[in-house]
């Protein structure tokens, strides 16, 4: 089984302990971002609404869980999936693939 | 422009052809695209396979907007709005819960998932069951309650679609209910899977579209976006505040949300089952970026939309009726047209996706399973299986057009009912099932009836939870009741089988 990306050989039977490190990683990068979203959301906008400092009109609290976090979360899901996601094939070699078949010459 | 609205809450109706002919126009499109998958599927050579998951053909692209246009529905586009209308910024801190739910879904079902399905050529969530638990009641529960449920929340999907129909157009619930119903019956009846998804990526790019010119033109006509915080802030500071008015958005309520809306989205068979509709793990890379970039898009958008909106249109009782006179206030008819396609097409992509899974869950997970396990094989049958896929699809959505004609209130909770109940039944089965090789059918079983059940009683008798959305004991109490049997009842030849575990 190959990469189909780099073509460089996927050793047998670990397709799985790839698809469990990027459903972790899915889960992690999750995480992070409720932290982001909480601590931004909370720790700016608990106080007295007198007291807000703003961002381009919104509220500092809002700019940065809602909007920043949602840039820089987006950004991070790129970086997760170009750096750490491996294009394994999905259908096993003894089977031929059904839609274009680059999998059956691997 | 406040002259105007007021006009128009005189003479509510309005039924201007500019208005209409996008609205058209764009009606038309999905019919021709019904019929182009209606013609792929006629030469399809696997019917089961093509009319219930497309082939597994999607690209990056279109899973991206199937998976999002599917998950944002009446309660992104009408509900929600309507709530952040009444809430202020709050509710759009909420509605940002969603952000993970490309990566999530995707991510944690996974590759494994799509291998999984490939193998044993699932095309329905319940075959995914069906393998792994070797369970009748399993399946058999599983199919029956994601029937019910989803007939629950395909009628507020409709209502919210003829609702908003109604306030756009001025022309009668019930015609809007009824171009609308139809439309979606007949292009999900006649083009299957394929035709869902393709629409479903048309209707995402319509509802970026929508949210955009909405959005702008809010804030243009509310004097730029420092002017409108600070008008929200003169009606009620609570507005601009995390926290809502008296209080509303509390913390463990807000927080029992990750839960609802972000976590517990693994576990809709309507979203999973996209999870093992696509081509490659390109597809599924490129599907994620896409999919969070929309899905934050909308949510951030529509929301601020409704939380903005309270600005322009201060006085309004029925939070739902505030999309539709945002639209007709601040758009010109003939752009309003085309932005009220944005939330109907929210909702249809939402109805059409469990209408052919409803169907499916009928044709395959309990026709072809239990009742006629032998239909599968035959090749003469193949006619009187596409005959009876197309009756069950269609008459699903006549029962649910049916139910649809006396609407409640606020369309945001009934949603919620079904939503809450789908992960109750299927979350810890799909992700227990997939990761852990002690999960046997009993747990699984215990497992969905405890959770529904408990979910319904809760949702009842108890409301919230500690302040918390009662998703949160009910995922609980149907996780400790699958480990538990589960570890009670394991014989070894409940192992996980070799096709879950064989990389």
């Amino acid at each position: 089984m190959i990469n189909l990306k780099t073509n460089k050989k996927i050793p047998d039977g670990t397709r799985f302990a790839q698809a469990n490190r990027e459903a972790f990683l899915s889960l992690l990068l999750a995480l992070m971002y409720m932290a982001w979203w909480y601590f931004t959301a909370y720790g700016l906008g608990a106080g007295p609404v007198e007291d807000y400092s703003y961002i381009m009109g919104f509220p500092s609290w809002f700019f940065l869980s809602c909007i920043a976090g949602f840039f820089i979360f987006a950004l991070l899901s790129f970086a997760m999936v170009r750096m750490f996601f491996v294009e394994i094939p999905l259908t096993d070699e003894n089977r031929v693939s059904q839609d274009n078949g680059e999998s059956s010459c691997g | 422009m406040k002259t105007g609205f007021h006009k128009i809450m005189e003479n509510p109706v309005v039924a201007d052809y500019q208005l209409m002919i996008p609205l058209f126009l764009y009606l038309g499109l999905v019919y021709l695209m019904a019929f182009y998958s209606n013609r792929i599927l006629s030469r399809s050579g696997n019917f089961i396979e093509e009319y219930f998951i497309g082939s597994r053909g999607m690209g990056g692209f279109v899973l991206a907007m199937t998976l999002v246009a599917t998950y944002t529905s009446a309660s992104s586009f009408v509900g929600g709005p309507g709530v952040a209308y009444k809430m202020g910024l709050g509710w759009i801190l909420l509605a940002m819960v969603q952000l993970p739910t490309a990566w999530i879904t995707l991510g944690v079902l996974g590759k494994k998932f799509a291998i999984v399905a490939r193998r044993v050529d699932a095309v329905t969530v319940n075959d995914i069951l069906r393998e792994r638990y070797r369970s009748k009641p399993v399946v058999i529960l599983g199919s029956m309650s994601l029937i019910v449920f989803f007939i629950a929340a395909m009628v507020a999907q409709f209502i919210g679609g003829a609702r908003l129909f109604e306030g756009v157009t001025g022309l009668s619930y019930n015609t809007g209910l009824i171009v609308f119903a139809v439309t979606v019956i007949i292009y999900t009846t006649i083009g299957g899977f394929r035709a869902v998804a393709l629409t479903d990526a048309v209707q995402g790019c319509v509802m970026i579209a929508g949210t955009t010119a909405l959005l702008i033109g809010i804030v243009n006509l509310g004097g730029g976006v420092e002017q409108i915080v600070s008008d929200m802030k003169a009606i009620d500071p609570a507005l601009v505040s995390p926290f809502g008015p008296d209080n509303f958005i509390s913390r463990p309520f807000i927080m029992s949300f990750w839960v609802l809306v972000c976590f517990g989205v693994i576990g809709l068979p309507h979203t999973a089952v996209r999870c093992f509709g696509y081509r490659d793990s390109r597809s599924m890379h490129s599907a994620i970026v896409i999919g969070t970039i929309v899905v934050g898009f909308l949510m951030l958008g529509m929301h601020l939309c409704g939380a903005f909106g309270r600005v322009i249109i201060p006085q309004l009782a029925v939070g739902d009726k505030i999309m539709p006179q945002l639209i007709v206030t601040v758009l010109p008819p003939v752009f309003a047209g085309v932005f009220l396609a944005g939330p109907l097409a929210a909702i249809m992509s939402t109805i059409d996706s469990q209408l052919i899974l409803a169907s499916a869950a009928i044709v395959k997970d309990l026709y072809l399973n239990y009742i006629k396990p032998d239909t599968a094989e035959d090749l003469q049958s193949r006619k009187g299986l596409q005959r009876l896929s197309f009756w069950v699809t269609a008459i699903v959505g006549v029962i649910v057009f049916g139910a649809s004609f006396n609407p409640p209130d606020l369309i945001v909770w009934i949603n919620l009912f079904a939503f809450g109940g789908l992960q109750a039944g299927f979350l810890w089965p799909l992700v227990l099932g997939l990761y852990w090789e002690k999960a046997n059918a009993a747990g699984a079983l215990a497992s969905m009836v405890t959770g529904i059940a408990s979910y319904f009683y809760l949702v009842i008798f108890v409301k919230r939870f500690w302040g918390m959305h009662v998703i949160v004991p009910t995922l609980v109490i149907a996780l400790a009741v699958f480990v538990t049997v589960s570890l009670l009842t394991f014989r070894e030849e409940d192992r996980m089988p070799e096709v879950f575990r064989r990389g």
